[in-house]
């Protein structure tokens, strides 16, 4: 457990999947991917976890993943098979914003 | 939080995609990576602290962009119209740098302390010889890390570099841009030149989004229509004076009787000024199908803060309401992420459809610049010098820069009241409202106006148009004939131009 800082870049420890922490609640936050607790990108990962098929959804490059709060958010920057969740909970997918190409 | 990560993003996504072309060449994203990494390690090999541009856009631009943001530099674009001169008291602020410009120029910079100078040419070729296909995404990650600096220039002639940390433009584009929300097909036309904010922005939104760029490297109304049919763009970003000079040049080759025609154009989004009127409405009737799109920003907010989208623009021109037509000259509706309050001398917020100073919050707004610091309140407002107004839908619209009120007789008087009425006028085609010295009133109203092809009006009825519209206070007390009117490549309107030479100086 630890405390998350917008920006920073985390990774799965069982696929490939990659995020970069768009928002984070205050206090400590668990985000799994796959099951597993995501470390930071560059860290080692800790050997012998393997993907839960319970958090194998997959989860898709660009899109952003929030938990029910909405102060949790998560922009993937690599897709992988596992799926996210934060304090037990899983993520759902954000809407796309329906704005138009303004530059 | 670096722009890299959005190039990384769109090379992993679709790497193969073409990301930008210049003059018929092109690169994928796949190769803006591979070149924004060899253009890292010629920076670090360099030992600057800043990588500089003064030249037009070519492909340099994005491995420029996307090369410093990896190496950690700041990148700064420079407007290609400096002279030496000016060039030269800008490089105390930027050296030790980097500096890329094109081939005639580069023997003028020669001399300069503290900065390396590199050709364009040879730029583009180093960077795009790289094979390399495994790297380590080893950018800096402090969201507070310079991205981008962009010299605005000041009221006072010293030209000061706006700030951009990477924090501010990821989070724009992320709050803004759908990640591969363009299609294959999509491509951007971009004729504004680098070092405005929304060629910036531009490349960073349509990396992320997928969407390939079109260069077109100086603007002509003519070059932009045919790239436009060669290489079929869909959508493209102008300032308002290029548009009217699209349409003067459609108009001009069009038979009577034969629809204009954008052709695979079906976006056309527009900022960087004020859009007159008569001209947005003539877009509309001419281009029935194309998707309109005003967006104010500014270069200390990292480009869009507010949007007039498609539907905005249709709505507001069928409304039957004034209030709702109004809209049409608005700059529509503060993004999702931003806050937006209208705020009077004292910098409290005013009532609806009032006026006052137009100040906004959030992630993307910088508010800095090198070397002065923030301009940030405590709470993090950034008062924009612009003069404004929200209506009760929170449509803003935008007055004009606190710094042009002309004050009469202790009166506050807005130019672009006075030049909105005088382009009514059946007439006039443009219209400049300025200040000039008077002896009783402090200050008098002056007006620059060009007439349209073929068209007369004495001052006296333009005068007399203007009482009837609006009141005698507003009334010129002296007008100005001109074949044109003085813009800067961006579109800006040089006000201080049209003073001084209405003013006798």
């Amino acid at each position: 457990m630890a405390e998350l800082k917008a920006g920073s870049r985390l990774k799965s420890a069982v696929c490939d999947t990659e995020v970069m922490v768009v928002m984070a609640p205050q206090g400590d936050v668990e985000v799994t991917c796959g099951g597993a607790p995501m470390v930071a990108l560059g860290a080692e990962v800790p050997s012998g976890q393997t993907l839960s098929e319970d958090a194998a959804e997959g989860t898709q490059i660009g899109k952003r993943y929030v938990n029910e709060a909405a102060d949790l958010e998560l922009l993937c920057t690599k897709p992988g098979k596992g799926s996210f969740a934060a304090g037990g909970a899983p993520l759902t997918v954000k809407g796309a914003k329906p704005l138009p190409s303004s530059d | 939080m670096n722009l890299m990560m959005l190039l990384e993003m769109a090379s992993s996504g679709f790497g193969e995609r073409v990301a930008v072309t210049s003059a018929g060449r092109s690169l994928s994203y796949g190769d803006l990576l591979r070149a924004s990494h060899r253009a890292k390690q010629t920076i670090e090999d360099a030992e600057v602290e800043r990588v500089a541009m003064l030249d037009v856009s070519s492909l340099a631009v994005p491995i420029a962009l996307f090369g410093s943001a990896w190496s950690g530099r700041p990148f700064a674009p420079l407007n290609y119209r400096l002279t030496a001169d000016e060039v030269a008291r800008l490089a105390d602020q930027i050296a030790p740098a980097l500096l890329i410009t094109d081939a005639q120029r580069a023997p003028d910079l020669a001399d300069l302390d503290g900065i390396q100078v590199v050709v364009r040419d040879e730029w583009i070729d180093a960077a795009t010889s790289s094979q390399e296909a495994e790297f380590e995404p080893d950018w800096p990650m402090d969201p507070e890390e310079i991205a981008i600096l962009l010299f605005t220039s000041g009221t006072t002639g010293a030209p000061k570099a706006a700030v951009l940390r990477h924090k501010h433009i990821v989070s724009y584009i992320l709050g803004s841009v759908e990640f591969m929300g363009a299609a294959e097909e999509d491509a951007a036309l971009m004729s504004v030149p680098p070092y405005h904010i929304a060629g910036m922005a531009a490349i960073a939104s349509s990396v992320y989004a997928g969407r390939r760029i079109v260069q077109l490297p100086n603007f002509d109304a003519g070059d932009w229509l045919s790239l436009a049919r060669e290489e079929k763009v869909t959508n493209a970003f102008v300032v308002p004076t290029m548009l009217q000079r699209i349409i003067a040049e459609l108009e001009e080759t069009l038979t009577p009787g034969e629809p204009a025609d954008l052709g695979s154009v079906r976006a056309l989004s527009y900022g960087g000024g004020k859009m007159p009127l008569p001209v947005i409405e003539k877009a509309m009737a001419l281009f029935p199908t194309t998707d309109f799109t005003n967006a104010y920003g500014l270069t200390e907010t990292s480009s869009t803060i507010s949007v007039l989208t498609p539907d905005d623009h249709r709505e507001a021109a069928a409304s039957d309401d004034p209030a709702g037509r109004r809209r049409l000259v608005s700059v529509g509706r503060p993004l999702p992420s931003l806050e937006v309050q209208i705020c009077d001398e004292d910098g409290k917020p005013v009532g609806v459809g009032e006026r006052g100073e137009i100040c906004v919050r959030g992630e993307q707004v910088s508010g800095e610049y090198l070397g002065r610091g923030s301009l940030l309140s405590e709470d993090g407002w950034f008062a924009t010098r612009d003069g404004g107004s929200l209506d009760d839908e929170g449509y803003l619209f935008v007055e004009g820069r606190i710094d042009d009120v002309i004050v009469r007789g202790g009166e506050n008087l807005s130019p672009g009241e006075i030049e909105d009425v005088l382009l009514e006028h059946e007439a006039v085609a443009d219209a400049a409202v300025v200040g000039i010295p008077d002896e009783q009133w402090g200050e008098g109203v002056a007006a620059a106006i060009v007439l349209k092809a073929g068209a007369s009006a004495g001052a006296e009825a333009l005068q007399q148009w203007v009482k009837d519209h609006l009141r005698s206070s507003r009334v010129p007390q002296l007008i100005e004939f001109r074949d044109e009117l003085p813009y800067n490549e961006t579109g800006k309107l040089l006000r201080r131009q049209v003073r001084a030479e209405l003013s006798g100086g």
